[in-house]
């Protein structure tokens, strides 16, 4: 099996701290690194390689240090990365990075599978994933909380959705965006950390792939951010504390008062 | 032939619309007033239930187009995605808005890639500004800040909505308009992926997705069997679970409750949370809830920042009485 995993590098958020004034992230000290919810796709590729053999490419496209986090990825278990790195690539929206990806992935060959992890921590959107599928005009799916069964020319997933789990066959080459159901995400190997830090990442630009200028970048992308703003965080609530029975009887009351009068109960 | 009118992406199950395609009209509607155009809703499936179509009008639409085949009576990327490409082609809509939900999210990437524009997933806030483009607001960044995005050039203008972000209108009997059915090329309707089976949810712990009322717990509940006073209390208010990242990696709670970031966006008309300290990631998925009520051990916990009424003390003391409570009234009634 040929797999292409697709991963982003993000900030670190997981132990940000809202300031309780500001109502803003506190940023100090926040690192990069590999989206989380990538990992689940990089997890399931080793899985699947370890079963069936084969090889597993992942890439990304992002800044320079972007290498580092193929770097990781590869000491889990990937063979090697590509880094897709150029300045007319920054500012990209879904729409140009899945052109790009897509692009870069079309370089490659033949493959079977594309994993991807669900959405990325800091756009939160979803969309490259079904986007690279689209423009390399495959079949994909998203939510993918299991591989059943790998066929001759398919495979039997496991879909969450709202109500419950669909069974879907679908068809080689796919791509698939998963969840973190999928699996547990395994750590670093120090074998795969020493491979990792001497293999050769690749680094490709417009000249290494067949790109349309137009389509690259923010002026390529269809989308304007035009505004950044600060979401409301408090909502001024009020606080009973509780320090005996009679506390606790008296904010319960207090609060079923509260739910009458939004109509909860 | 220019761009014209707003659409909005209908879903349905065996035949029936969902609730968010009639919210979703809500939010096309006023899009479509401010552009004085007509709203139109889509609708793809097989044997749609008449009714519900005419009830797409009640609710907000002057048009719906219906494309019933078969082949789309389950949601499966290929068809679907070719079908609503084949309607933008044809019609071209100047707006098209989708619900952000496991189909709209799905659907909606594809097609923008196909019919080349822009899309911004899981808007909070929809509007029209002075120049007639589509102004649409989304968190971003775990929640911590709200992007708001145009696509200036690029046709239809594409958004998906967080579900249950609001409600739908008050049905309105004396509207009118009309419902076209399309007939659409077969060629369009084959599928590389197939559904096999499905398995739907065990309905006790409740779908937490079209919750009105959710009752979530989080690593302070210390035990499984503390957190069956987080069911308890669901079981009493009619109500659906949830829990943080932490009360579902220990298992407590299966992962399709999970709310935040890495889990399910929600927006229940109230949300009882107890014993979560509220990380952002936490947050994430509840900036659209109406009424938050938060019981928390600490009074610093970043829980209390969102709440609109706050408990502080030792849920092994609060939660039996919010029980206890609940139980008398239903006694007494
Ligand atoms: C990429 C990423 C994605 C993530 N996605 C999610 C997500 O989707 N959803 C999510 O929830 N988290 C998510 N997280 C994790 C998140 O950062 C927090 O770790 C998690 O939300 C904490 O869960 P918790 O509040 O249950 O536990 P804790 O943070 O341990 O909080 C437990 C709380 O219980 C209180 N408590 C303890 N005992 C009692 C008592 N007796 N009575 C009352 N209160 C008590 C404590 O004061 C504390 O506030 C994500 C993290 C990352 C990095």
């Amino acid at each position: 099996m040929k797999i292409i995993v697709t991963i982003k590098q993000v900030p670190e958020t997981g132990n940000v701290k809202m300031d309780p004034v500001t109502g803003t992230m506190k940023r100090d000290g926040v690192e990069s690194i590999v989206n989380p919810l990538d990992l689940y796709a990089v997890e399931e590729a080793i899985r699947l390689k370890n079963e069936f053999g084969g090889e597993i490419i992942a890439i990304t496209m992002g800044p320079p240090k972007a290498d580092r986090a193929l770097r990781e990825v590869i000491s889990m278990g990937c063979d090697s990365g590509i880094l897709l790195s150029n300045k007319s690539f920054a500012g990209a929206d879904t729409w140009s990075t899945s052109y790009v990806l897509a692009q870069a992935i079309k370089k490659l060959g033949e493959y079977d599978l594309i994993l991807c992890g669900e959405r990325a921590t800091d756009g939160d959107t979803g969309q490259v994933g079904p986007g690279i599928a689209t423009w390399l005009d495959i079949t994909f799916t998203t939510y993918v909380s299991g591989v059943k069964e790998v066929k001759e020319n398919s495979l039997v997933i496991e879909r969450m959705v709202e109500t419950g789990y669909e069974i879907l066959e679908i068809e080689n080459p796919s791509l698939l965006t998963v969840i973190k159901e999928i699996n547990y995400p395994r750590l670093p190997s120090l074998r795969g950390k020493q491979k990792a830090r001497k293999l050769d990442i690749p680094v490709w630009g417009p000249e290494e792939i067949d790109v349309e200028n137009k389509n690259l970048g923010l002026k390529g992308s269809p989308t304007r951010v035009v505004r950044i703003s600060k979401p409301k965080v408090s909502r001024n609530g009020e606080l009973f504390v509780c320090k005996n029975d009679q506390d606790i009887e008296n904010a319960v009351g207090k609060m079923f008062e509260f739910l009458e009068s939004k109509e909860i109960i | 032939m220019s761009y014209k009118n707003v659409w909005t992406l209908s879903e349905q199950e065996q035949g029936k619309l969902k609730e968010v395609s009639f919210e979703l009209l809500k939010r096309g509607r006023a899009l479509a007033d401010k552009r004085k155009v007509e709203l139109v809703a889509i609708v793809l499936g097989h044997n749609l239930d008449k009714d519900d179509l005419q009830k797409l009008i009640y609710f907000g639409a002057d048009k719906v187009l219906v494309v019933d085949a078969p082949e789309l009576e389950y949601f499966l990327t290929d068809p679907y995605v070719n079908v609503v490409t084949k309607l933008i082609e044809n019609h071209k809509p100047e707006i098209l808005i989708a619900s952000a939900t496991t189909t709209g999210r799905t659907v909606a990437p594809a097609v923008a890639i196909k019919v080349n524009t822009g899309l911004t997933a899981d808007c909070t806030g929809l509007d029209i500004d002075d120049e007639g483009h589509l102004i649409q607001t989304r968190p971003a960044i775990g929640g911590n800040i709200l992007a708001t995005i145009k696509t200036p050039i690029h046709r239809p203008q594409m958004a998906s909505v967080r579900p249950h972000s609001n409600q739908p209108l008050d049905i309105d009997k004396s509207r009118t308009g009309e419902i076209v059915y399309e007939e659409i090329d077969k060629e369009l309707l084959k599928s590389r992926i197939k559904r096999i089976e499905f398995h739907e949810n065990e309905e006790e712990t409740g779908n937490i997705q079209d919750a009105e009322v959710i009752i979530a717990g989080g690593k302070g509940c210390k035990t499984e069997e503390k957190f069956k006073m987080i069911k308890e209390i669901a079981t009493l208010m009619h109500g659906a679970v949830g829990g943080s990242r932490e009360a579902v990696d220990l298992g407590w709670i299966s992962y399709p409750h999970q709310i935040g970031l890495s889990g399910q966006t929600v927006s229940p008309h109230f949300y009882l949370v107890a014993g979560v300290s509220g990380a952002v990631q936490h947050l994430a998925g509840i900036k659209t809830a109406e009424n938050i009520v938060a019981i928390n051990n600490d009074s610093e916990a970043q829980i209390f920042q969102v709440a609109d009424f706050g408990i502080q003390g030792d849920l092994n003391d609060i939660l039996p009485v919010i029980i206890n409570k609940l139980k008398e009234r239903k006694e007494g009634k």
